[in-house]
């Protein structure tokens, strides 16, 4: 048998084609963690090397994604830099997790777009911009009008921001929904190849949902600028995802308003869209902030360094779009809400056209890698080491 | 600036003494050799303690009493031990988990792979280098002042009192600075001098077939354990404990760095196949036992070796039965092709395993048993886990002795002083792989080190706050 899984995962190899450098760094670490393994109790990735004597390219794949850069394996390595085996963990896989988000992109030319990140968020961001800013001109004549009777709609028909977001966001949900598919099609022969159960996707729901591998383990939190434990990292990044999501929630509310009761926008505060939008914008700004605080005084050896414009690209546009979202709703009356919904809208344009092809990405693969891992645990162990 | 306590070097023990120092009351000061990026010494290679307990405790499971930890020490060092040093620490062991937690340890489960330590170590979470981060971080909080790059090599003393250490800071420009710094009382806890390959040269001296056979050993550990202090304080007539002879050594692979290959360049295949050395020939039962009670035993038998090195050899059937090496092995398709590879006599190497297949007598192959697979009328024999190795692919792994660490040290009693010509001294203490020879003569059993090192680091600590501290309310009543 162990032959014969020997040749079934050498075949997949082949067929997956040779390893990248940045692969190739993480097979040559991984053979020398698997000979220590003190970190298995931090987080998902040791746990699944454990597990493999070798490591092809959907293994890679794999584990790239399941590791959260939490940075607790590089300051509790012996073989950390100066060693000569320079093993940094996070850094590798932050690599190859960087590389496979371009791999898996739809269609997959568009994952050339990684490549030059921060350019692709300005491109979107002034094309958006530019989109609402010569729309708003060319229907008002002016961005700065004291007289806007009828809201936003008078600015912008609702018509016309349907027929602009609908098929953004609906190529951008297809983007991303084909990316993970052929990922996932990808790692599950290397993950045991069983089937996704109930528990295996509420164990994966609640780990990814809690941001359980941001806790070192031991539930003390993750590591930022040194060897000192923070649970910041975890807190803000929950303020950005939940914010996020009220935010998303609060315009889906709106539209069955709009579409089934018939009541338009705008909505006054006790309302439940501008009550889920209010909250999920402070709290999308202030977790956007804090990660923005947390990445540029994050250590130097943790992750990619080349992915730090990608990182930051989008936290600045979640900032700007909740920022703005906060401003139209303080400054609606004013004269200055035209320029604002412009400013605000092109945002938004520019952040969910760049969703698929950049940072974004990570939650949709890490969130496949976290399944497919709660799926391989719960199968037995093909190795049978004895002894230590 | 003048101390209470001076703590010399920056492992687990010297830390154990610096937060025990700084919690009596006491102003500490860390003098650590090594620059920040290499300090702990062996302590960052290590990954458990080894603990008593009388019932499961959050990591570790069932019970290990005070009794079974005294008979396996009593066994691994064969009577060279002191029982009430040994039972002093073994007690300690019990309750110091607590104390270390709130400095910042974590523990974990027993490691995958590590399974039968799981009653009896409990397995620092991140191994090692966590534990000293987390203990440097924890004296910085506490205001205890660290220094790195710092080499003591002298200690003045007034019979037998610590009166003042000079320190040579290596400064980043290269040059050094020599300070002289007084203190209330001194904890050495400076390590062995395992990473001195010329006093190793000098203590194994040389064979019957001329060679050194300390110039081919790999230190498992850091390279700052160089004795500096060891051999002064011995100079100045310290008491002794064990001699320079003894060394704890493994058999690793052979291409593992010079120093700091740590764990993970184990060769864990010994007992699934056999083990040849240069003339091609075997030389020792390759399953007497399990490999983590074999290894030790392995590291100086391969010293006694031609050459100090000698060839793991194992077909396909033994992958994925074993922790898998850093290194990939040398492989081939047949035996006589693995003997060309290895550059060994490939009419001897046919020999020995032509020997060896035919001798087998296989019943039912279990590794994690000591099953009935067995060799028959060869010398030497195989006694458990004897298959013929006739699978391809083949694979070899060299192997040479990695030295962990040295016996040599320093007696002391309870209290962790510094003893000499029987007399203890007043205010220097010792602690860590300084003295683990008055507890482990020799052998060893997993994470015993760690169990010496934190009980005497906390001893010292407290007993150099107390003898400071005393020696402060004496000075200001005088």
């Amino acid at each position: 048998m162990q032959t014969l899984d020997a040749l079934a995962q050498q075949a997949r190899a082949l067929a997956q084609g040779a390893l990248t450098v940045a692969e190739t760094e993480v097979d040559r670490q991984m053979h020398i963690c698997n000979g220590c393994r003190y970190c298995e109790g931090f987080c998902a990735v040791f746990p699944a090397m454990t597990r493999r004597l070798e490591f092809g390219k959907a293994d890679i794949h794999y584990m790239a994604n399941l590791c959260h850069n939490c940075g607790a394996c590089l300051h509790a390595c012996q073989y950390a830099p100066p060693h000569e085996f320079a093993i940094n963990v996070p850094k590798a896989m932050a690599q190859v997790r960087g590389q496979t988000y371009a791999d898996y992109a739809w269609p997959r030319g568009l994952g050339q777009l990684y490549q030059r990140n921060g350019l692709t968020m300005a491109l979107a961001l002034a094309a958006g911009l530019g989109l609402f800013l010569a729309l708003a001109m060319h229907r008002q004549g002016t961005l700065w009008d004291v007289h806007v009777a009828g809201g936003f709609y008078a600015v912008f028909p609702h018509q016309l921001m349907v027929g602009l977001f609908a098929p953004i966001f609906i190529f951008a949900v297809l983007a991303l929904g084909l990316g993970v598919r052929r990922f996932w099609r990808d790692v599950t022969p290397a993950t045991s190849g069983a089937a996704l159960g109930a528990t295996a996707s509420a164990e994966a729901a609640h780990a990814a949902l809690r941001l359980k591998y941001l806790d070192g383990g031991h539930g003390e939190g993750c590591h930022n600028e040194d060897d000192a434990w923070t649970h910041a990292r975890r807190r803000f990044h929950h303020l950005t995802f939940y914010g996020f999501m009220l935010c998303f929630a609060a315009t889906s509310v709106a539209t069955v308003y709009h579409y089934v009761f018939g009541w338009p926008a705008p909505y006054a505060l006790p309302s439940v869209p501008k009550l889920l939008g209010v909250v999920g914008g402070v709290s999308l700004l202030c977790g956007a902030v804090g990660l923005a605080w947390l990445n540029i005084r994050r250590h130097p050896d943790h992750g990619d360094p080349a992915q730090k414009p990608m990182d930051l690209g989008f936290i600045a546009l979640l900032a700007v779009t909740s920022l703005s979202g906060l401003l139209l709703w303080l400054l609606g009356g004013t004269a200055a809400m035209p320029l604002l919904l412009a400013i605000h809208l092109g945002t938004v344009m520019a952040l969910f056209l760049t969703l698929p092809y950049g940072k974004f990405a990570h939650g949709i693969f890490r969130t496949a890698a976290l399944l497919r891992f709660a799926v391989e645990k719960r199968q037995p162990n093909r190795l049978g080491l004895g002894g230590e | 600036m003048v101390v209470d306590v001076l703590v010399i070097g920056g492992g687990n023990a010297a830390l154990c003494s610096a937060l025990m120092a700084r919690e009596a009351g006491a102003t500490v000061r860390v003098l650590e050799s090594a620059p920040r990026a290499w300090r702990g010494g062996n302590s960052a290679h290590t990954r458990n303690l080894r603990c008593m307990h009388d019932a499961p405790q959050d990591v570790l499971v069932d019970a290990y009493s005070e009794e079974e930890f005294w008979q396996d020490l009593l066994k691994v060092t064969g009577g060279l031990t002191n029982e009430h040093l040994a039972r002093l620490v073994i007690r300690h062991s019990a309750t110091c988990r607590p104390w270390m937690v709130k400095h910042g340890v974590r523990f974990q489960p027993s490691l995958s792979g590590a399974l039968h330590t799981a009653r009896t170590n409990a397995f620092f979470m991140g191994g090692g280098k966590a534990l000293v981060n987390a203990y440097y971080r924890s004296a910085e909080s506490l205001g205890v002042q660290v220094d790195y790059n710092a080499e003591v090599d002298q200690i003045e003393l007034d019979a037998g009192r610590f009166v003042a250490a000079s320190v040579m800071h290596k400064l980043p420009d290269g040059s050094v600075r020599r300070e002289r710094i007084e203190a209330g009382a001194c904890v050495l806890a400076a390590g062995g001098f395992e990473s001195n390959r010329a006093w190793l040269r000098e203590a194994w001296g040389q064979n019957e077939r001329g060679e050194y056979p300390a110039d081919q050993f790999l230190i498992r550990g850091t390279r700052y354990n160089q004795g500096v202090l060891l051999k002064h304080l011995l100079a100045q007539g310290a008491d002794r404990i064990g001699d320079a002879t003894q060394a704890h050594m493994v058999a690793i692979d052979a291409r593992a760095p010079l120093y700091d290959g740590g764990i993970c360049t184990r060769i864990d295949c010994v007992s699934l196949g056999v083990v040849v050395n240069r003339d091609a020939r075997r030389f020792d039962d390759e399953g007497e036992d399990f490999w983590p009670k074999r290894y030790a035993i392995w590291g100086r038998l391969v010293a006694q070796q031609p050459g100090q090195v000698a060839y793991s050899i194992i077909d396909a059937k033994a992958v994925g039965r074993f922790m898998p090496p850093v290194f990939e092995g040398t492989q081939a398709n047949s035996l006589p092709e693995l003997a060309r590879k290895l550059g060994l006599d490939e009419h001897v190497f046919m020999q020995s395993m032509n020997d060896y297949n035919q001798a087998c007598r296989v019943g039912t192959f279990d590794h994690t048993a000591l099953d009935d697979c067995h060799t028959e009328g060869l010398s030497p024999a195989k006694t458990h886990w004897a298959r013929p190795i006739d699978t391809a692919p083949f694979y070899a792994y060299a192997v040479r002795p990695g030295v962990t660490f040295t016996y040599l040290g320093l007696k002391t009693d309870d209290t962790a002083a510094v003893h000499f010509n029987k007399v203890p001294s007043p205010n220097l203490f010792v602690a860590g792989e300084m003295m683990a020879g008055n507890v482990l003569g020799k052998g060893y059993t997993a994470g015993v080190g760690m169990t010496i090192g934190t009980a005497f680091g906390r001893i010292a600590g407290e007993q150099a706050a107390r003898a400071a501290l005393k020696q402060g309310v004496a000075h200001a009543n005088a």
